[in-house]
């Protein structure tokens, strides 16, 4: 990396360190729309100094989600849009994801876990999406969803959890 | 118009076929489903595959992926084969074991793992 780019990172860490930064963006339902505000919400938490297991984290997340509200919500509707609306800040993330749906009874969701529901092929999302966030609400409708990770938080594993 | 980049590459032993993911990320429908199709024609090329899936370049990958991973395994144990994966760094291989999926996969560390005691393919 130059000392140019390796100069302009400092800077913008040190800015980044200041104050949260919040966006507002809404994309069209197709799995590709979502690339572009991944990307940039991830360079985003990474100058926010949040490390790679954050980032893998946020990632897996979002993509979950999206592929739920898309999917689920917008019943792959490309005219219908989800709206993403996220901040990022030096203690943490956090992103609402709205899609245009009825919304779900997310603890009508069965455990993929659990008996027979090991062997389908779909249901894991929300699963993944709650052990890898830190926070997982959704609104009283269920089309829309909170997520939150923190930085600097002991994060149990799954084994800790059930000790 | 773009190269169309090939979603596995295939190699061959006396006992397995090895299928490898090209792709780092593997997250959207229609890459998941351009899989499928690519591994179970490679699962019928055979009456009974000792079929070993190699994640040495996968970084990240959706819970669809795992849906694909169930399917494939059904097929191959349908035709009475054998399925095991390997190069699963740890990243991946924890959401393995959070959806509970280390129960239903023979995982092996690297492919001389898997290829050890495989029973003898067609």
């Amino acid at each position: 990396m130059s000392t140019c780019r390796k100069g302009f990172l400092r800077w913008y860490k040190l800015m980044a360190s200041r104050a949260p930064i919040s966006r507002s963006v809404a994309v069209e339902s197709k799995a590709s729309a979502i690339v572009a505000v991944c990307r940039r919400i991830l360079s985003e938490i990474e100058a926010y100094g949040f490390d790679k297991e954050d980032t893998f984290a946020v990632h897996l997340a979002i993509e979950e989600a999206f592929i739920n509200a898309i999917k689920h919500g917008n019943k792959m509707d490309v005219n219908k849009e989800v709206k993403i609306d996220y901040s990022v800040s030096p203690d943490k993330v956090e992103i609402f994801m709205a899609d245009l749906g009825d919304g779900f009874d997310p603890d009508s969701i069965p455990d993929p876990r659990r008996g027979e529901n090991l062997y389908k092929t779909e249901g894991r999302g929300l699963l993944l999406m709650r052990s890898y966030m830190d926070v997982i609400e959704f609104n009283e409708r269920g089309n829309s969803v909170r997520m939150v990770r923190y930085k600097e938080k002991p994060r149990l594993t799954e084994t800790q959890r059930k000790a | 118009m773009a190269p169309v980049k090939p979603r596995i590459s295939v190699e061959y032993t006396d006992n397995a076929t090895i299928v490898i993911f090209t792709d780092e990320k593997i997250l959207e429908e229609k890459d998941i489903q351009a899989l499928q199709e690519s591994i179970m024609s490679v699962i019928e090329q055979a009456e009974r595959i000792n079929l070993i899936l190699d994640f040495r370049n996968v970084l990240m990958l959706s819970s669809a992926v795992l849906g694909l991973l169930i399917r494939v395994s059904k097929k191959v144990y349908e035709r009475d084969g054998q399925l095991r994966l390997c190069n699963i760094n740890s990243r991946i291989y924890e959401i393995f074991k959070i959806t509970r999926l280390t129960k239903i996969f023979d995982i092996y560390k690297d492919r001389e793992g898997a290829l050890e005691d495989l029973s003898a393919a067609d």
